[in-house]
């Protein structure tokens, strides 16, 4: 579904990303861990081309999504962002952020996008927030909502970016759930995290990057249990 | 004679002997004309500006590998210099002299005049405009862009929607500041013989060759609309605050 091919990025100098090949199979739940200024986030934000790649190839659907040609617009619409501070539209009601992407892209009429809202809503038990303002709630429900937001556009794989790494630590558990959620019903994902037992237990395959690639890729028992790589030993000894 | 009676001859002489509150009238209309006339070039066109002056700077230049995408990197880039010029000029020049060369070069032989200062002075308010908006646009979370952009909308949906919503309520004490300056500066229009009110009491005035009326009335005029422009402003910033404290 998603392949990566020689990716690497440099800011001003700063060789962030160094080579990374990987491909994403329709299904799997990637989980990313690895310290701060690995590269993990950078390498998400290149797959839908938040952070234009210097170097390699993103192939999304059998597209070549770093080719300029290509409508890089369209592609975004199949790939749900979640990121670390919401960014929800704080002058939109949270209907509003809901409903505009579908409705401005004309993908769904006003009446479906908002019925689609209502039932996302009311999934994750917020529809009595259908017309609050963002500031008004507290930060797991706007991570909750933003996945929502993401979800209205009916994406093919969704990806996180951090998701809890803001949240006050009571308000982790529900946005865990409902990523969770998600993953069981068989929504691709890739999710940068810090929470090693969510990874443990949502992820499929779980890859360790360091100085901009993979140091170490593996199934998450394997993973956990048995590091083979130096630094990710060191890396595990230090969070769990 | 008492100083109630010096003040009611003074009143008489400024205001209604030979009709000359007139003279008062048309130049409070022609101020507020002009103002009204040069905020709305102003706003729009800053507006304007700054959407595009942003918009560039989201535009990657290496993306641009085409030839049809360089050619029209290469037109945006001479635009958003030309623009920093023009910028630069009506900020750097006295708008007086704005006003007289617009009057007496650029529209010479234009016979109306009142067009030629809601012109120069639309065309000055919109390099200061261009100037706040883009200081409420950068003020805008980097994040906000991402979000939309996220979404599959396009830069230019979400600069609209997302980003200028936000950027003006940021920028809206700014922009009050921009409405009082333009109000207070249409008193320079006198230079092109339009009637405004300055301009009418320097007409009253050198008829009564008494100062001090016509000039403290002015004054009073000017600060009262001031005073109005800022309550509205403030009504309105009250009411975009609502429901967001964001």
């Amino acid at each position: 579904m998603i392949e990566v091919k020689g990716l690497k990025k440099e800011f001003e100098g700063l060789q962030v990303l160094n080579g990374i090949d990987y491909t994403i199979n329709q299904g799997e739940k990637i989980v990313v861990i690895g310290p701060s200024g690995s590269g993990k986030s950078t390498f998400l934000r290149c797959l839908n081309l938040l952070e234009e790649p210097t170097g390699g190839e993103v192939w999304f659907d059998g597209i070549n999504i770093t080719d300029p040609k290509n409508d890089i617009n369209k592609m975004r619409q199949k790939m749900g962002m979640v990121f670390q501070h919401f960014n929800l539209f704080p002058h939109m009601t949270v209907l509003d952020n809901i409903t505009f992407a579908p409705v401005k892209l004309k993908l769904q009429t006003k009446t479906e996008a908002e019925a689609n809202a209502m039932r996302l809503l009311k999934r994750i038990g917020l529809e009595e927030k259908a017309n609050e303002y963002p500031n008004r709630l507290s930060g797991g429900q706007k991570q909750r909502i933003a996945i929502v937001r993401a979800l209205a556009m009916n994406p093919e794989v969704m990806l996180f970016d951090e998701p809890t790494s803001a949240l006050d630590p009571e308000m982790v558990g529900e946005v865990l759930d409902l990523i969770r959620e998600l993953a069981k019903e068989g929504m691709t994902m890739v999710i940068v995290t810090h929470e090693m037992g969510f990874a443990r237990e949502v992820g499929t395959k779980v890859l360790f990057i360091d100085e901009g690639v993979i140091k170490e890729e593996n199934t998450p028992k394997e993973f956990f249990e048995h590091p083979q790589n130096k630094r990710l030993q060191e890396f595990l000894s230090k969070v769990l | 004679m008492g100083w109630i009676e010096s003040l009611t001859a003074e009143f008489e002489k400024t205001f209604i002997r030979d009709d000359r509150y007139k003279v008062f009238v048309t130049g409070f209309k022609n101020t507020i004309l002009i103002t009204i006339v040069a905020l709305l070039v102003g706003l729009l066109g800053g507006t304007l500006i700054a959407m595009f002056r942003y918009g560039f700077t989201q535009m990657k230049k290496k993306k641009a590998i085409t030839l049809p995408a360089k050619l029209l990197y290469a037109v945006f880039w001479v635009i958003d210099k030309v623009l920093a010029l023009y910028v630069a000029v009506m900020r750097g020049v006295p708008l007086v002299v704005q006003l007289l060369i617009m009057a007496f070069v650029v529209m010479a032989g234009f016979p109306n005049k009142l067009v030629v200062c809601c012109i120069a002075m639309g065309l000055n308010s919109a390099a200061y405009v261009s100037e706040v908006v883009r200081g409420g646009i950068n003020a805008v979370d980097a994040g906000q862009m991402e979000a939309g952009r996220s979404l599959g909308l396009s830069a230019a949906v979400t600069i609209l929607y997302i980003i200028l919503p936000q950027a003006f309520k940021s920028a809206l004490p700014a922009l009050c500041n921009e409405g009082i300056a333009v109000l207070k500066e249409t008193s320079v229009v006198g230079y092109i013989a339009v009637v405004d009110l300055t301009r009418a009491s320097d007409l009253v005035r050198s008829r009564t060759m008494s100062p001090l009326m016509p000039l403290l009335f002015i004054a009073v005029v000017y600060f009262a609309c001031v005073m109005l422009l800022s309550w509205g402003v403030s009504i309105l910033e009250r009411r975009l605050k609502q429901g967001d404290r964001g």
